[in-house]
């Protein structure tokens, strides 16, 4: 049966927008208001999650080239090792620091290391649930 | 600067290279840029040597988990320094040999990353002075070992053969692990050099013994010691440069190092000197006993092998002795054994080096290394046939070779044990020239098997695949550098014995002045000579009648093989367990359901109640909001009506209520993290409900039994109870010293205003690094259930 989603996919498009736009501003604003790398990662996530379900795997494929396993592996090695540089620097395993800097358009902005290991975690999160809902799809057929 | 460390580091850095630069190279054969790594480490560590043989050591710090005291310290003496040039040495050796040996469709990327994974994990062991991340490395000379044993792994013996390596080897380390932890509890410290200056006024601690048995099994479980040693001959399903650098010159040489490193800790013990030297001496019998009957040459090789460690070990043991003589004339003289052990130990990488790469020379130009099908190659492979004559006769402890000069040294300090009174030596003291020199016989019978059975007698051409032919030159460099090496140390063994082993022996046996001899060839008519002269002239006789006698070899019954034990209880674990695991994994999730449950309300449930933490108090609460009641009639409605549920897509809808409704909640009590997280999550759950559709069977009314259904109720029920009596406990009773004044401060921290990011990122940073981790492992785990499904059969890979 095939279904009239043109509705579906218009809607989807511009509201993957919004949702990826809010998913990397709850990422950053974790740090001081509600947010962070987990909720950030789920976000974007489901922004794929309702590309794939709106287009097939393969539109969006080619659309979105990103292995999500990868991107998972990625994500565990970049928090795994922004856990494991401060060793190199002296500081026990797992040290985060912070400081602020002036930057030009920002002014006084705040950069935190825990922002890199957010990110890892980020980009598993990101990387997992895709891999896992679309494993499962694919396994449907 | 953190030069040493940077030196164990390279070779990860090269493992984790490899594989993305192997396909920009072209032609060029990746072996020759992995040789670089261990050439230039070799090169750091020569350059070390002025600094270490004048005494000084190096020591380097980078903070790991500093308190719990596990810190990556490294320390470079003269131990450290010996066992690195061996590791940096044979392995540019072996890696040269490998560019010639590996064909081109074998993966050379995986091979000389595994390599590469190993050398570091093995310099990691040699140079840590820290326990736990010394544990660490070794096991990952486990583990990459298990990955080079199967290379092949389309042969079922190379699987076979790595399984048995891997369970043997990571068993030991486990009880070495339990052992560190031991010595932890005793002294309250990681570092071994620590250890060895505190340990002493532990020695009648309850620990103290386990400790020591524990260390030492690990030490004998890698160093293949009997009746450990079973792992080794299978092993031997390795490419060849594998087992002449991991399981004959390096990776078998850690259990041997640990002894020695350990020798400061519990030498003078007269418990560790009996295990260990007995163990020693028990396994070079034993070996060389085994070495004769194989046909195979490597697997002779590796009984061989094993032999020699077994040699070393007991001189490490008969060595220990110094520590209770103290520094005195006769620590002096008992430390002469091991001198003699570390001596030994470098003659062994250089022949038993030489003579595995001849070997697989052999393998590969001629096809096969059955002694029953080989003979008279001497005319048609003569270089090679010059190093593995060089490599037996020195491993046979004869005159103008290495070997002869290690092996008399450990004549002269088995005979010494005569003279000992210490540790009830003074009576049973004879056993131990009586077996070291019966095993040296043997040692010359298998060595003249090597040699004679394959290059000497008649050639027979109908059991050869291929005409055999030298190999190229490139094959023969690093065989001949080594076969150069054994000659040179004899002519020159002062030279190494000064600036190498001198200082090493500092490290084994630290504050005893005088053990280290000045190594000399000729001593005059002494016993240790007539040793040697009756080794020839007995092995000669044996080695001729061998036909005669070797039905001994028959009276040992097929089933009471330590291989026969290991395969049985192998067999049997696996049987019990999946019988055990069958029992209770029905693959009906209601079961599931149950154990997860009746645990939860048991333990968690039982330990509350047990402690007395179960403490209902109200009167602090905030009073209900007509929200707050609203909100849960809907939920008790949207719970109860579930069970009534007539379809699974209105049974998911009413369980999407219940989650968003606790979304409310979170909102209610001002918790937008929380909302938020669960909105998304409860999105997200849906979707998955939605494509799993499909996978799910019919929804049909449960048609179970009335009792089951009553212990259903009963566990459900109880289970809500306990969830409900430990929220309002939580509220209610103050058992323990709150900890929220700690993340009040998170600004000044962490710089972060949002606390529970600060918990999440910064305070228990632990935590989430390894959900995440756990996460992508989950992640895996479905990809490859439902990928393996859908492939219907996985592709036979048996031979």
């Amino acid at each position: 049966m095939k279904i009239n989603d043109v509705i579906l996919k218009t809607v989807a498009k511009a509201v993957v927008l919004v949702i990826i736009t809010f998913g990397i501003y709850l990422f950053f604003s974790g740090h001081n208001t509600p947010g962070g790398g987990f909720i950030g990662g789920l976000v974007l996530a489901s922004a794929f999650v309702l590309l794939f379900l709106s287009y097939d795997v393969e539109t969006v494929s080619e659309g979105v080239p990103i292995s999500f396993k990868k991107l998972s592996a990625f994500g565990v090695l970049l928090s795994l090792s922004s856990a494991l540089a401060p060793v190199f620097f002296g500081k026990p395993f797992l040290s985060q620091s912070f400081g602020y800097f002036d930057l030009p358009l920002f002014g006084k902005t705040e950069l935190a290391t825990v922002t890199v290991f957010e990110a890892g975690i980020a980009l598993t999160v990101v990387g997992v649930v895709v891999n896992i809902i679309l494993s499962i799809s694919e396994g449907t057929k | 600067m953190y030069l040493i460390i940077s030196a164990i580091l390279l070779p990860f850095a090269a493992a984790a290279l490899i594989p993305f630069i192997h396909n920009k190279l072209g032609r060029l054969n990746i072996g020759w840029l992995a040789l670089a790594a261990p050439l230039s480490l070799f090169a750091f560590f020569l350059y070390q040597i002025p600094a270490v043989s004048a005494g000084r050591t190096f020591k380097e710090t980078l903070h790991w988990l500093p308190s719990i005291g596990i810190d990556m310290t490294v320390y470079l003496d003269g131990l450290s320094l010996i066992m690195a040039l061996l590791i940096t040495g044979m392995g540019s050796l072996v890696i040269l040999y490998s560019i010639y040996y590996l064909s081109s469709t074998d993966s050379l990327p995986h091979f000389y990353a595994y390599l590469m994974l190993f050398m570091g994990a093995m310099l990691g062991v040699v140079l840590s002075d820290n326990l736990m991340v010394l544990y660490v490395f070794w096991e990952l000379t486990s583990i990459s070992s298990f990955l080079l044993i199967a290379f092949w792994y389309h042969r079922k013996n190379s699987r076979a053969g790595a399984q048995k390596s891997l369970l043997i080897t990571v068993f030991g380390g486990f009880a070495m692990l339990a052992g560190f932890l031991m010595l932890h509890m005793m002294t309250g410290t990681f570092s071994v050099r620590q250890i060895a200056v505190e340990l002493t006024q532990y020695t009648s601690h309850e620990l103290f013994y386990p400790a020591m048995f524990l260390v030492l099994l690990g030490a004998f479980t890698k160093s293949a010691q009997f009746p450990f040693h079973i792992w080794l001959p299978d092993a031997m399903e390795a490419p060849t440069p594998v087992s002449a650098y991991l399981h004959s010159a390096t990776m078998v040489k850690a259990g041997i190092y640990l002894v020695a490193r350990f020798t400061p800790v519990f030498g003078g013990n007269s418990a560790w000197f009996w295990t260990v030297t007995l163990v020693g001496l028990i396994t070079l019998f034993w070996g060389a006993f085994c070495a004769i009957r194989q046909t195979d040459l490597k697997a002779l090789l590796a009984y061989s092998t094993i032999s020699q460690l077994g040699l070393i070990m007991s001189l490490l043991g008969l060595g220990s002795a110094a520590i209770h003589a103290g520094d005195s004339t006769e620590g002096a003289i008992y430390g002469l054994a091991s001198f003699a052990a570390l001596f030994h130990m470098i003659n062994h990488s250089t022949f038993k080096g030489a003579l595995f790469m001849a070997v697989g020379i052999v393998d590969h130009q001629v096809g096969t290394r059955d002694i029953r099908r080989l003979g008279g190659l001497m005319a048609f492979l003569p270089f090679t046939f010059t190093i593995a004559l060089i490599g037996s006769m020195s491993m046979a402890g004869l005159p103008l070779f290495n070997g002869f000069l290690s092996k008399e040294m450990f004549f002269t300090a088995s005979l010494q044990v005569l003279d000992m009174e210490i540790f009830g030596l003074g009576n049973w003291g004879w056993i131990i020239p009586v077996i070291a020199w019966t095993a040296s016989v043997l040692t010359f019978v298998y060595c003249a098997i090597i040699v004679f059975r394959t290059f000497f007698g008649a050639h027979k051409p109908e059991k050869l695949d291929k005409i055999p032919v030298e190999p190229p030159m490139g094959m023969l460099i690093s065989p001949a550098v080594l076969a150069i090496l054994i000659v040179a140390i004899f002519f020159f063994p002062n030279v190494l014995g000064n600036h190498l082993l001198r200082p090493a022996l500092s490290g084994v046996l630290p504050g005893i002045t005088g053990a280290a001899p000045h190594i000399e060839a000729w001593h005059g008519f002494i016993p240790e000579l007539w040793m040697t002269v009756g080794i020839i002239v007995f092995g000669s006789i044996l080695f001729i009648s061998f036909r005669k006698w070797k039905g001994i070899y028959n009276l040992i019954p097929a089933g009471w093989t330590f291989n026969a034990a290991y395969t049985s209880f192998l067999n049997n674990l696996e049987k019990n367990s999946r019988y055990f695991t069958s029992s209770y994994m029905t693959g009906h999730l209601p079961h599931y359901f149950t154990y997860i449950f009746s645990f939860f309300v048991f333990v968690a449930g039982g330990t509350l109640m047990w402690s007395g933490a179960f403490h209902i108090d109200v009167s602090n609460d905030s009073p209900l909001s007509v929200y707050e009641v609203l909100l849960v009639a809907v939920m008790a409605t949207a719970a109860v009506a579930i069970l009534f549920a007539k379809s699974r897509v209105s049974a998911i809808l009413l369980n999407g209520v219940l989650g968003f409704s606790i979304a409310i909640f979170f909102v209610l009590f001002r918790a937008p993290d929380l909302a938020l997280t669960q909105l998304v999550i409860e999105t997200v759950t849906t979707v998955l409900f939605l494509v799993c559709f499909n996978h799910l069977p019919d929804w049909r009314k449960e048609n179970s039994l009335k009792h089951v259904k009553v212990r259903n109720a009963i566990i459900a029920v109880t289970g809500g109870l306990t969830i409900v009596l430990i929220g309002l406990s939580v509220n209610s009773t103050d058992m323990f010293e709150t900890i929220s004044s700690f993340y009040e401060n998170s600004y000044e921290l962490t710089g972060g205003d949002n606390i529970v990011n600060a918990i999440l990122g910064d305070f228990r940073a632990f935590d989430t690094m390894l959900e995440g981790l756990v996460l992508f492992i989950a992640g895996i785990g479905v990809f490859s259930l439902i990928r393996l499904k859908v492939r219907k059969g996985p592709k036979n890979d048996e031979n």
